[in-house]
C-alpha cells in the first residue's frame, strides 16, 4: 500500500509542510478566539505556497504568499477587528449540541476512511517531476489562450461578488 | 475559430454589464426603463440564440463546445429568465432602489448557466457554475427586510460552498489520475482505480448538490421558501436544467462512454429512486405552497435522473423534453402563488382558498400547471414522463420506472390539495387577485406551453432529438 522503503528528505519536507497546513486549518475551526483562527488560516495558505514551491511551481507560490497569506488574511483580520462588538475569546464557539459534533464528526471520519483508503490503494500513473523554464509564460499562455472562457467568466464572477457584497453589505436603509 | 459563435454568450454578458452600469448611472426615475431593457434584451438573445441552434465548433482544441445540445439548453435558460422576469413584475416592488442589479445579477446567473451547459472540460464547467451560484447566493438574500430570506442566503452560501469543495476535489482526483479536464480525453485514460471511482462518486455528489437529488436535497425547502419567490423560480428551473446539462454531458463523454466495468447507471438509478420516493412522500405533508413545490422539484429531479439512468435515446431525449416543459408549467405554478403572495403575503395553502371564486384564470393556471407537474395527460408532463421512463424500461430499468409510475400517483394527492382549496375552500376576501400585464403575459405563456407541448409534443421532441445527437 504505502511505500517507506524509498522515504527521502523530500517526503519529510512534504509531510511538514501537510502537517502545517491541516493544523492551521484545523485550528480555524476550533479556536474559540475569531482573531487566532484567523492567524491560523495564514499558517493554512503559507503551507499551501510551500506545497506550490515543493511542486517546482514557484510563480504560483509567490502569489499564494502575496495574495492570500499577505493580503487577504490581513482584510479579513481587519474586517473582524472593526466589527467585532463582544468578548474577543468567545467569538467563535463551538455548537454546544452533542449531537451535531457526534453527527459531523461520523461523517468527516467515513469521508476520511474511504478517501485514505481510495488514494492508498490506487496505483498512481508516475511521471517524473520536471521544472519548467518559464512557468510565468506558460501560465499566461494557458489562462489567455485555452482557457480564455473561463478567465474572461471569472472576472465577470469576480464583479458580481463584489455587487453582491456591496449590496448586502449597505444592508436595509434606514428611514 | 470562429468568436462570432460565442455570440450567444458575448451578448448575454454585455447585457448583463450594461444593465449593472445603467442601473446605477440613471437616477431613481430610470431604473424602470432599465428593467424593460433587460427584458427586451433578453429576447433579442432568445431570438438570436434560435437562429444559432444548428451552429456547430469546438474551441480551443475542445475547452468550449458550442453544439446542439448547449444551443438547446440555452434556449431553456433564456426562455426561463424572460418568464421569471416577466412573472416577478410587482414583486420587484420590494426590492426599491436595487431592483436594477437584480435584473443584472439574473443575466449573469444564466450567463453561468450557458457556460455550465457548454463546458468541454471541468475548469470552465467549474468557473460556469461558480458564476451561477455566487449570483443566486445574492438573490436569495435579496429580501434584507425579511429574516427568512437573509437565513436562506446565508444557508445557501454555506452549504453551497461545502458542494463546490466536494465537487472540485472529485475534480482534482479525476485530474491526478488521468492527467487531463478535458471530458474526451477523461474517458480515453479511464481506468479502474479506487482513487479514479472516488473522484467520480465526489463529482456526482457535487452535482447531485445543485440538483437536490436526495440525500443531498436538504437545503432546497428551506431556500425554497425564503429566497423572493422569482429567484427561487429561476433556481428550481434554470439552475437545476444547468446542473442535468452538466451532469449529463460530464456522464456521457467522460464517464460512462469509457469503461463499462462499473455501473454508474446502478448508482444512479438508487439516488433516482430515493429521491422520487422521498420527494413525493415529505410533499404531502407540506402546509405551504412554496414549501410544497420545493419538495415536488426534487421528486421531479428525481424522474429526469431517472433518464440519465437509462441513458439512451429516449431517457436523454426525456430528460431534455422533461427540462424544457418543468420550465412551463413550474413557473406557471410560481408565479400564481406570486400573485397570491404580493396579494395577500402569505404563501400558505390557506391563502389560496376560495381562489376559484376571487380570480377564476389564476386558479385555472395553477392547477392544469399542477396537473403536468403530476403527468396527467394531455399535459406536457405526460409526454415528458412517457420518454423518461420508456428509456429506463428499454434499458432494463423497469423497477425504477415502476417507482416513478407509482409515486407520480402518490403525487397527485398533494397537487390536487392545493386546487381543492382553490375550487371548494372559503375566503372571506373576494375581491380579485391583481396580476401586472407582465405576469398576466409569462402566466398564458405558461399555461399555453402546458397544453400545447402536451397535445402535439413532437416539434420540441425532434428538437431534443437532434441536440442529444452528439452524446449518442
Amino acid at each position: 500500500m504505502f511505500e517507506f522503503s524509498a522515504f527521502s528528505l523530500y517526503d519529510a519536507a512534504f509531510l511538514a509542510i501537510g502537517g502545517v497546513t491541516i493544523l492551521g486549518a484545523l485550528g480555524v475551526v476550533l479556536f474559540r478566539n475569531i482573531i487566532y483562527s484567523a492567524l491560523s488560516l495564514v499558517f493554512t495558505m503559507l503551507g499551501v505556497a510551500a506545497i506550490y514551491f515543493q511542486l517546482n511551481a514557484g510563480f504560483l507560490g509567490a502569489i499564494q504568499i502575496l495574495v492570500y497569506a499577505g493580503a487577504i488574511s490581513v482584510l479579513i483580520i481587519f474586517a473582524v477587528m472593526l466589527l467585532m462588538d463582544k468578548d474577543a475569546r468567545r467569538t467563535n464557539l463551538p455548537t454546544p449540541r452533542t449531537k451535531a459534533w457526534f453527527a459531523g464528526g461520523t461523517i468527516t471520519m467515513m469521508m476520511l476512511a474511504s478517501i485514505i483508503a481510495a488514494v492508498g490503494f490506487t496505483e498512481w500513473p508516475k511521471t517524473a517531476l520536471q521544472g519548467v523554464d518559464n512557468s510565468v509564460g506558460m501560465l499566461a499562455e494557458l489562462m489567455l489562450g485555452d482557457y480564455v472562457i473561463a478567465f474572461e467568466a471569472a472576472a465577470i464572477l469576480l464583479l458580481v461578488a463584489v455587487i453582491g457584497a456591496i449590496i448586502l453589505a449597505k444592508g436595509v436603509e434606514n428611514r | 475559430m470562429d468568436i462570432s459563435l460565442l455570440l450567444t454568450e458575448i451578448m448575454v454578458a454585455l447585457l448583463g454589464l450594461l444593465v449593472l452600469v445603467l442601473g446605477l448611472a440613471l437616477p431613481a426615475r430610470g431604473k424602470t426603463v432599465v428593467n424593460r431593457f433587460a427584458l427586451l434584451g433578453m429576447i433579442a438573445i432568445l431570438a438570436y440564440s434560435i437562429t444559432a441552434f444548428s451552429q456547430k465548433a469546438s474551441f480551443f482544441n475542445g475547452v468550449y463546445q458550442i453544439d446542439m445540445f448547449g444551443s438547446y439548453f440555452k434556449l431553456l435558460f433564456l426562455s426561463a429568465g424572460i418568464l421569471v422576469m416577466l412573472m416577478a413584475g410587482k414583486y420587484i416592488s420590494r426590492f426599491e432602489e436595487k431592483s436594477s442589479e437584480f435584473y443584472g445579477l439574473m443575466i449573469l446567473a444564466t450567463l453561468g448557466m450557458m457556460l455550465m451547459s457548454s463546458a468541454g472540460e471541468f475548469i470552465t464547467l467549474y468557473v460556469g457554475l461558480e458564476l451561477m451560484t455566487i449570483s443566486f447566493y445574492i438573490l436569495t438574500a435579496y429580501l434584507q427586510n425579511d429574516k427568512l430570506s437573509a437565513e436562506a442566503g446565508l444557508k445557501y452560501l454555506i452549504l453551497g460552498a461545502v458542494s463546490s469543495a466536494i465537487l472540485l476535489f472529485g475534480i482534482s482526483l479525476v485530474y491526478a489520475m488521468t492527467g487531463t479536464t478535458m471530458f474526451t480525453e477523461i474517458a480515453a485514460a479511464f481506468t479502474m482505480q479506487p482513487a479514479l471511482l472516488a473522484g467520480v462518486v465526489l463529482i456526482i455528489a457535487g452535482f447531485a448538490f445543485k440538483i437536490s437529488v436526495v440525500p443531498f436535497h436538504m437545503w432546497t425547502p428551506d431556500i425554497y421558501q425564503g429566497a423572493p419567490i422569482p429567484i427561487t423560480t429561476y433556481l428550481s428551473v434554470g439552475s437545476k436544467a444547468a446542473g442535468f446539462a452538466a451532469l449529463v454531458r460530464v456522464f456521457m463523454v467522460a464517464i460512462n462512454g469509457a469503461d463499462a466495468s462499473f455501473d454508474w447507471s446502478m448508482l444512479l438509478a438508487i439516488l433516482a429512486a430515493l429521491t422520487i420516493i422521498i420527494g413525493n412522500l415529505i410533499a404531502l405533508s407540506q402546509k405551504d405552497v412554496k414549501r410544497l413545490l420545493a419538495y415536488s422539484s426534487i421528486a421531479q429531479a428525481g424522474y429526469i435522473l431517472v433518464g440519465v439512468v437509462a441513458a439512451n435515446s429516449f431517457g436523454l431525449k426525456g430528460v431534455l423534453f422533461y427540462a424544457m416543459i418543468y420550465v412551463f408549467a413550474n413557473t406557471g405554478a410560481f408565479a400564481v402563488a406570486t400573485a397570491v403572495e404580493v396579494d395577500t403575503g402569505k404563501t400558505g395553502i390557506e391563502a389560496f382558498a376560495g381562489l376559484s371564486k376571487r380570480s377564476p384564470m389564476l386558479a385555472a393556471i395553477m392547477t392544469i400547471c399542477m396537473l403536468s407537474l403530476a403527468g396527467i395527460p394531455p399535459m406536457a408532463g405526460f409526454a415528458g414522463k412517457f420518454y423518461l421512463f420508456a428509456g429506463a424500461v428499454q434499458n432494463g430499468y423497469l423497477w425504477l420506472a415502476v417507482i416513478g409510475l407509482i409515486m407520480s400517483m402518490v403525487s397527485v394527492y398533494y397537487y390536487l390539495g392545493v386546487s381543492k382549496a382553490m375550487y371548494i375552500g372559503e375566503n372571506e376576501n373576494d375581491s380579485p387577485v391583481l396580476t401586472t400585464g407582465g405576469s398576466t403575459v409569462a402566466l398564458w405563456i405558461c399555461v399555453l406551453a402546458t397544453i400545447l407541448l402536451g397535445v402535439y409534443p413532437g416539434p420540441l421532441s425532434e428538437l431534443a432529438g437532434y441536440a442529444i445527437q452528439i452524446l449518442m
